[in-house]
């Protein structure tokens, strides 16, 4: 009756069994190798280590100290300041910790220049901000070259040129869990949503550098 | 960490059933069934009674299992099997309900027992990533990941937090209560006898939520007293003329000029920051680094030097001094009594 | 039967009048999965989707204990610093996540998947192509997570990632996001596969199959199904709120902007509390079938039994703040909490005195899935009784969040789903591959595993008590808790131990074991009346069932109706109640695109965490797969 068997008794059950079990067997293989690779790969890293940090201290910049050519183990690193959100997410920290909105607010500026308008005093390039940062410059931005490590400067300048991005990166910080003044740094382009053009000049930065 | 261990008996023939498992659990550092306060007392007998009650409950259900398994079976059932067997689980279902019916009641007393009346004294707790900020309103100043009070007395600790969801946590005072950021719960404590008593936060908050501990010291009214006098004066300036004192001068004009400054308070200096923990008295507490190193002038130098291989992913960033600047910086905050 | 027979209109070939061998050879045509490359990914058959289903929730199973390893390792010692506390925070996250979401609520839905129609008689599951996109957006999601894990983008804000420190300020990058994106692919798999057990339990039933002879496992899985289709949308809802606080900067999680930490919780745990359910339903039904097998007699008090499954389903809606009772919720609230936590032991207890009476009544042969069962029941009753002390408000402010409550829901989950489990599979496996398992290497499976569990988690509850909290990546030696995490890590190997002889043993078994024969344990039910492994075609022709017990109630087997098309996949539908034969339906043939759809929506999800633009051009390739997947092949099919 209901429960006799067929001609084709066995035909799909152990075979395909197997196959399924070989696929998935490599499907574990491809996840072990990957897990593999991803134990190999640092994982955050809380601190440079000491010659890192040094290395990182060394730019070298143009002689009017706007543009130059990063030390090699930026690059080595993988320039990780410009594009992992954890170590944006550091630098965001370290805009609030080191006091950076006294002068430039949220980033609209305040009696600093704003980040919001598309124009970099000492143009845009990462150099140039970790310079600004590090030496300082004219007309009242202090020098952090003796209170901060060498990278938490990239750190927080991989922050400050997300500000002020022009078009929004994957990896940019969200908002924070306050009450909004502007839209978060991953909403971007900045300029989208702030002023076009140059903001006029703080009268108490001075003259144009 | 320097909490140390109170052994207390275990009480005698009351929970002899429950031997094994109370002497194991008596001299926690941090044990719940290790109590020195009312409410956790209450809570101690209620978690005794519970497993009392749950593992005869087990027992017998065990026994019933075995029984059915290994009973001797008649050739034959008779008829009455059936209808004997639906009066025997009916029975069991009846007791599992008077039996939750009752845990039910006893819970709901315990509840009201332990109540969260008014506190004689009020603490603001502010968990933070991940150190204890205690604000107490009366004295208009602030401790860190150490708790001062007075036995006897009831406190009403007011729970907080601006980043993410941390637990308060002391197992031999009270249980927990969370600290939410948006909202304000409240706990009372009242500690029967002085001593130390380790808590530590109880919900996930990141990285170090291991390293987030702190200890609550419960002492007499009159050193209690004391204790608010000396907190509440702010820091000593270092003797310039004495020679042992001239580092931690030194180090102070380094705290003072370094980042140290913007997130750390020195009560009657420049330094005014709120980001990280209130240093006025810091070579007074006996832990840093929320109970993971003692306070010693060691310690101090070897945090400030590396915060970050001590506890990865801590909020403290690491600060470019000199060795000369550690020495002076730590000598300072060792003197900040 | 049937009314369709006597149609007029009615000219197909059906299975009247034909010689058996002829029946088999034209259905093993109509319903047989080619074996080729595109046939096997094409197939929409629920016996090999189910199988697929199984064994790659095993394999997470897997992933997630050695996690579980590792983890121990770390607490092997107090200051260990074998794991850092990022990839620590990771681990504990990924152990969890996978066991949830990739283990324990897909195998059980997968056991469904393999089952259910066999169980009930039918030929195939209903909406069997949604059946095999379920099971491809579920491997997508298995693959997306522990991608992401070992490239060192791992979650890391617990299984549950409560906010704000899963909120876009304190998980810098993509780990969160990646979580809750994975969240979504399992709650479509799971919302798939239970609208399809829903329509197949009520319509595709044999005839004869009223509602109160249906399997308690199927009854299990008709009530899981529902928790699924109630309580996913709640997580739905918080998941997708949370992606959006992260990626576009809402605020529902942003107290400072009028949100709420604590919505979070309340729609997780609405979600969340079912989900135990959800897992442990399943596990409860394949206990009630399996027991009177073994005793030699009918389950005792069927009615009860099922009465208690549905209590239980709609009790576990009632529980969630019982996750929560240390937020500071009002005084009320709680009480009402804790009595409605406590009262879903009520339901349990009907079960268990149930399920003793039965074998105190029958003649228990101690074969290995009723020693699993009886680990089960020794396991259980202890969970469900640390259970009722978590329910108490004031008990569970000390124990809450800490390794009591860990080794209170390890004793639920291992104890009371994945003991099941494990019987289920030496019950059912012999059905799946048509070879048995070894009874005395069951034995030395079940020892190992029973002592390296109780060994396990029994010494947890001390450490809680003792003051040991959960999800610590280390601890302080003078805290005390040393000896014993050296003793629980341990155990955790011979744990480790015995499951690693369960997989050599169902590997050997599916390789070389005895056959099995359609009936190995005299079983009541009509799984059991096809070969073993079925065919394709599940039966031969549809069983028509008498009583609740077919297959001891009718010594020549159960009669059989005809009339069904061979030449073309058709199903009998039956009516929800009596299940009195309504119509024939036709079953969807082979289709590739359900896997090209799972394809393009997986693109769609996986892409929207890193620019929200791909939720507008990702929702291109899904509509053309789903365009491909509905058109019109003139097929009969179409026509239904």
């Amino acid at each position: 009756m209901g429960s006799s068997r067929g001609t084709h008794a066995q035909t799909s059950g152990g075979s395909s069994g197997a196959r399924i079990l070989a696929a998935l067997g490599l499907t574990f293989l491809c996840v072990i190798s990957a897990a593999a690779v991803g134990w190999l790969r640092a994982p955050r890293q809380y601190r440079a280590d000491p010659p890192v940090q040094d290395d990182l201290g060394r730019l070298r910049l143009m002689p009017n100290r706007i543009g130059g050519t990063p030390p090699e183990s930026y690059f080595a690193l993988g320039k990780p300041y410009e594009k992992t959100g954890y170590d944006l997410s550091q630098g965001k920290r370290l805009y609030t910790w080191f006091g950076c909105s006294t002068c430039h607010g949220d980033g609209r500026g305040k009696i600093g220049p704003s980040f919001l308008d598309g124009w970099w005093l000492y143009g845009p390039e990462m150099i140039s901000v970790v310079a600004s940062i590090r030496d300082g410059r004219p007309h009242g931005m202090p020098a952090y070259g003796n209170r901060m490590t060498s990278d938490q400067i990239w750190q927080l300048a991989g922050y400050v040129r997300t500000v002020g991005a022009y078009a929004p990166s994957p990896s940019a910080t969200s908002r924070n869990d306050d009450p909004q003044t502007r839209p978060a740094e991953n909403r971007g382009p900045a300029v989208q949503h702030f002023e076009q053009g140059p903001v006029g000049m703080n009268p108490r930065q001075g003259p144009s550098p | 960490m320097t909490a140390p261990t109170r052994h207390r008996p275990a009480p005698p023939a009351r929970l002899f059933l429950l031997a094994p498992l109370v002497l194991s659990n008596c001299s926690g550092v941090q044990s719940a069934l290790d109590t020195a306060a009312t409410a956790a007392g209450h809570l101690r007998l209620l978690i005794l009674s519970f497993t009392l009650i749950c593992g005869v409950v087990w027992l017998l259900v065990m026994v019933m299992l075995g029984w059915a398994l290994l009973r001797r079976r008649p050739a034959a059932t008779d008829a009455g099997t059936q209808r004997r067997l639906t009066i025997a689980v009916s029975v069991c279902v009846a007791a599992t309900v008077v039996i939750v019916g009752g845990l039910t009641t006893l819970s709901f007393l315990a509840t009201r027992t332990l109540g969260s009346g008014e506190g004689e004294i009020e603490v603001v707790a502010v968990g933070q990533q991940w150190w204890w900020q205690f604000l107490y309103p009366a004295g208009g100043f602030q401790t860190v990941n150490e708790l001062h009070i007075p036995v006897g007395r009831t406190v009403r600790i007011r729970l907080e937090s601006p980043d993410v969801i941390h637990s308060f946590w002391v197992p031999s005072l009270s249980g927990k209560v969370d600290m939410i950021p948006g909202r304000t719960n409240a706990l009372t404590l009242k500690a029967e006898r002085p001593g130390l008593y380790r808590g530590q936060c109880a919900e996930f908050c990141g990285l170090q939520h291991s390293h987030m501990a702190f200890t609550v010291i419960a002492e007499d009214a009159a050193t209690y007293a004391r204790w608010m006098v000396e907190q509440a004066r702010p820091a000593r300036t270092p003797d310039t003329s004495h020679p042992d004192t001239s580092e931690a001068e030194a180090g102070r004009a380094v705290f003072l000029v370094k980042p140290c400054a913007a997130c750390h308070t020195v009560r009657g200096t420049r330094a005014v920051g709120t980001t990280g923990p209130d240093l006025t008295h810091v070579g007074s507490r006996r832990t840093i680094a929320a109970g993971l190193l003692d306070t010693t002038r060691g310690t101090l130098a070897a945090w400030t030097a590396d915060p970050q291989t001590l506890k990865p992913g801590t909020t403290m960033p690491l600060v470019p001094l000199t060795s000369d600047e550690l020495r002076q910086v730590s000598a300072y905050l060792e003197s900040l009594k | 039967m049937s009314r369709s027979r006597n149609d007029p209109e009615d000219r197909r070939p059906s299975d009247v009048d034909l010689p058996e061998a002829e029946v088999a050879r034209r259905l093993h045509r109509t319903w047989a999965t080619p074996r080729t490359l595109k046939d096997a990914l094409s197939t929409v058959d629920h016996k090999i989707i189910g199988r697929r289903y199984i064994a790659t929730a095993f394999v997470f199973l897997i992933l997630g204990g050695l996690l579980a390893l590792a983890m121990r390792l770390q607490l092997a010692a107090p200051e260990a610093r074998i794991i850092g506390p990022d990839r620590y925070n990771q681990i504990f996250t990924m152990h969890g996540t996978t066991m949830m979401f990739l283990f324990a609520v897909p195998v059980m839905e997968a056991v469904g998947v393999f089952l259910v129609p066999l169980m009930i008689g039918t030929r195939n599951i209903a909406f069997p192509k949604l059946n095999a996109f379920s099971y491809w957006i579920y491997l997508a999601g298995g693959i997306l997570l522990w991608v992401a894990f070992a490239v060192d983008v791992g979650p890391d804000v617990g299984w549950f990632a409560y906010v704000p420190l899963a909120g876009p300020e304190f998980s810098p990058g993509k780990r969160a996001d990646i979580w809750a994106q994975m969240i979504t692919f399992t709650e479509v798999s799971a919302l798939a596969v239970s609208v399809e057990l829903v329509a197949t339990i009520f319509k595709q039933r044999a005839p004869g199959m009223s509602l109160d002879r249906i399997p308690v496992f199927v009854w299990a899985m008709l009530v899981t199904s529902f928790l699924v289709i109630m309580a996913m949308p709640a997580i739905m809802v918080a998941s997708t709120t949370l992606i959006l606080d992260r990626l576009v900067g809402t605020h529902f999680y942003n107290p400072a902007e009028g949100g709420d930490a604590l919505l979070w919780q309340h729609l997780f745990w609405f979600f969340g509390h079912p989900e135990v359910y959800i897992i442990f339903l399943p596990a409860v039904g394949m206990v009630s079938t399996m027991i009177p097998t073994f005793s030699g007699r009918p389950i005792f008090g069927y009615l009860a039994l099922v009465m208690a499954l549905i209590a239980t389903g709609i009790l576990s809606f009632g529980l969630w703040v019982h996750h929560m009772f240390t937020t500071g919720l009002p005084r009320l609230g709680e009480s009402f909490f804790t009595a409605s936590s406590m009262s879903i032991a009520v339901p349990a207890g009907v079960q268990i005195f149930c399920w003793i009476a039965t074998l105190w009544a029958g003649r228990p042969q101690m074969k290995a899935p009723l020693l699993f069962i009886c680990g089960f029941i020794f396991t259980f009753v202890m969970g469900g009784m640390t259970g009722v002390m978590v329910a108490s408000v004031p008990l569970d402010s000390q124990v809450h969040d800490t390794y009591f409550v860990v080794a209170h829901f390890h004793y639920v989950l291992i104890g009371g789903a994945l003991f099941p489990l494990v019987a289920a599979i030496y019950y059912w496996l012999p059905k799946a591959t048509g070879r048995m398992m070894s009874e005395r290497l069951g034995r030395v499976v079940f020892g190992l595993i029973f002592v390296g569990f109780h060994g396990t988690f029994f010494p947890m509850h001390i450490l809680g008590l003792m003051g040991m909290p959960r999800r610590v990546y280390t601890y302080q030696p003078e805290m005390g808790w040393g000896g014993i995490n050296l003793f629980v890590s341990v155990s955790a190997l011979v744990l480790a131990a015995g499951f690693l002889l369960f997989f050599i043993d169902v590997f050997r078994s599916a390789r070389s074991g005895p056959l099995a024969g359609p009936n190995p344990w005299n079983a009541p039910t009509l799984e059991w009346a096809t070969s073993s492994p079925p065919e394709s075609y599940n039966f031969l022709r549809i069983p028509v069932v008498s009583s609740a017990n077919p297959l001891w109630d009718d010594p020549d087997g159960p009669s059989v109706a005809s009339g069904l098309n061979i030449d073309r996949r058709e199903l009998l539908v039956t009516s929800v109640v009596e299940a009195l034969p309504e119509a024939r339906e036709s079953s969807p043939t082979d289709s590739i695109w359900p896997l090209f759809a799972a394809l393009a929506t997986a693109i769609l999800l996986i892409a929207s965490i890193f620019t929200p633009w791909a939720v507008v051009w990702g929702a291109l390739p899904v509509t053309l797969a789903l365009i491909c997947w509905f058109w019109p092949k003139g097929e009969p099919e179409d026509e239904a």
